[in-house]
């Protein structure tokens, strides 16, 4: 399970906890998240900022 | 073969670091060097308004060192470096003595705030935070205070608002407007967002000015236009940003609200482009996240040989008010239709229909505000 962070933000999605208010289960691995997700936080999208890996 | 100049890039904001992020994914190598006025540390804007209620200082706030940066993005970071003029004709930008030569010159130095011009020495505690380095500078004048004023009650000032209370301050807000986020929230929604800053304990001086700021024994008083008269350790400036123009306009370059460029971000001046807070895109000022991490992919690519089109999809803008959690999304100034609001106490759902139905624009509030990314989809993006 990997951690993936909005360079904008800060936000972390965490793999193993997914985010289950957008109705994504805990254990989704990033690249299942779907691609019209955006950051909870500050709106940027999936495709449209940087993740970073964090681990 | 003389060895080609660097692209160089004026500012290391979230657009000059965005593209450069963008550009190193597609040439590791292509030599850039980046100018900047302060001190390069990376980190994003957006978030200086976010401090207290996540418990970071401007240290906390700060991304990354600026030798991490160079280092990252294999770049050549010049900083505390003043632009003072650019040489379009024979591609050199100027830094005071110094001519930086170019193959590329990329403007991406950001807006400037709006600075009021009001009576009284008590100038000195009045702050406007537009970086990094201003809000270190608030936080420590900050210290020991306990009551901060803020002129202004856009999203800016709503914002700090929020998160002032949210770190224990006693906040008093003063704006001409009758409502909060004039312009940018349909009057329900805008409501709703007030009230519930109200709840937090955020009190409101709306359809007045300050006329004056004066020193007093602990911090400052003001004196508002309506007579009232508001204490404050210090305060915060935030009515207002504007695209800095000066020095493209003085270098012939086409300016407008900001440096005019069109979608492939190209100025009037060969081989110079502009992004960010700084640029007229294609007649939008935006001065939000969205439109310009659009911006700096398109760029990158153009950058890098592609000759490529910033296409705007919906631009919802997320309000960070926690205490009553919003998103907009403006419909077009010249938008046909009218506003539809659905309400319940502080939770809004303000849709814009066109006459024939179409949702132009949202403002959602509350409970509402989990609506966003579903009604984001139903808006038609400003670029077909």
């Amino acid at each position: 399970m990997k951690k993936w962070q909005c360079v904008v933000c800060g936000l972390i999605y965490d793999e193993a906890e997914g985010w289950p208010e957008d109705g994504i289960e805990p254990g989704t691995k990033w690249e299942d998240v779907p691609e019209d997700w955006v950051c909870p936080d500050c709106g940027v999208g999936k495709e449209d900022f940087e993740m970073i890996e964090i681990g | 073969m003389t060895e080609q100049a660097p692209i160089v890039i004026v500012g290391t904001g979230l657009s000059g670091y965005s593209l450069a992020r963008e550009m190193r994914k597609l040439d590791k190598e292509q030599p850039i060097v980046m100018v900047t006025a302060d001190d390069g540390v990376s980190y994003s804007k957006p978030m200086l308004s976010t401090g207290f209620t996540k418990g970071k200082d401007a240290d906390g706030l700060a991304q990354a060192s600026t030798d991490a940066m160079a280092e990252q993005l294999n770049i050549e970071l010049r900083t505390f470096a003043t632009v003072t003029g650019i040489d379009t004709e024979a591609k050199a930008l100027l830094l005071g003595e110094e001519r930086l030569e170019y193959s590329k010159l990329v403007l991406a130095w950001g807006a400037d705030v709006i600075r009021l011009s009001i009576d009284g020495d008590g100038f000195e505690h009045v702050f406007s935070i537009n970086d990094l380095m201003d809000y270190r500078a608030f936080r420590k004048a900050l210290a020991g205070g306990k009551r901060v004023a803020i002129m202004g009650a856009g999203l800016i000032g709503c914002e700090f608002a929020n998160d002032l209370r949210n770190g224990g301050y006693e906040v008093d807000v003063i704006a001409p407007s009758d409502v909060v986020m004039p312009g940018l929230l349909p009057e329900p929604a805008a409501a709703a967002v007030q009230h519930e800053l109200e709840n937090l304990g955020a009190r409101f001086h709306l359809e007045t000015v300050v006329e004056r700021i004066d020193r007093a024994e602990q911090g400052v008083s003001l004196t508002l236009a309506n007579g009232e008269v508001v204490h404050a350790d210090l305060v915060i400036s935030a009515v207002g940003l504007r695209p800095r123009t000066e020095l493209a306009h003085a270098a012939g370059i086409e300016t407008g609200r900001g440096i005019t460029v069109n979608r492939a971000l190209e100025t009037s001046a060969q081989d110079v482009y502009a992004l960010g807070d700084c640029a007229e895109v294609d007649g939008h000022v935006l001065l939000y996240v969205l439109p310009l991490m659009a911006c700096a992919r398109a760029l990158a690519k153009t950058l890098a040989g592609e000759r490529t089109e910033v296409k705007y999809g919906t631009m919802p803008v997320m309000i960070k008010t926690p205490c009553c959690p919003t998103a907009v999304c403006p419909p077009a100034p010249e938008a046909d239709g009218e506003w539809r609001v659905e309400a319940e106490g502080s939770d809004v759902k303000a849709l814009f229909r066109s006459p024939e139905g179409e949702v132009l624009g949202f403002a959602v509030t509350g409970r509402f505000a989990l609506e966003k990314q579903a009604l984001s989809k139903e808006v038609p993006p400003i670029h077909q």
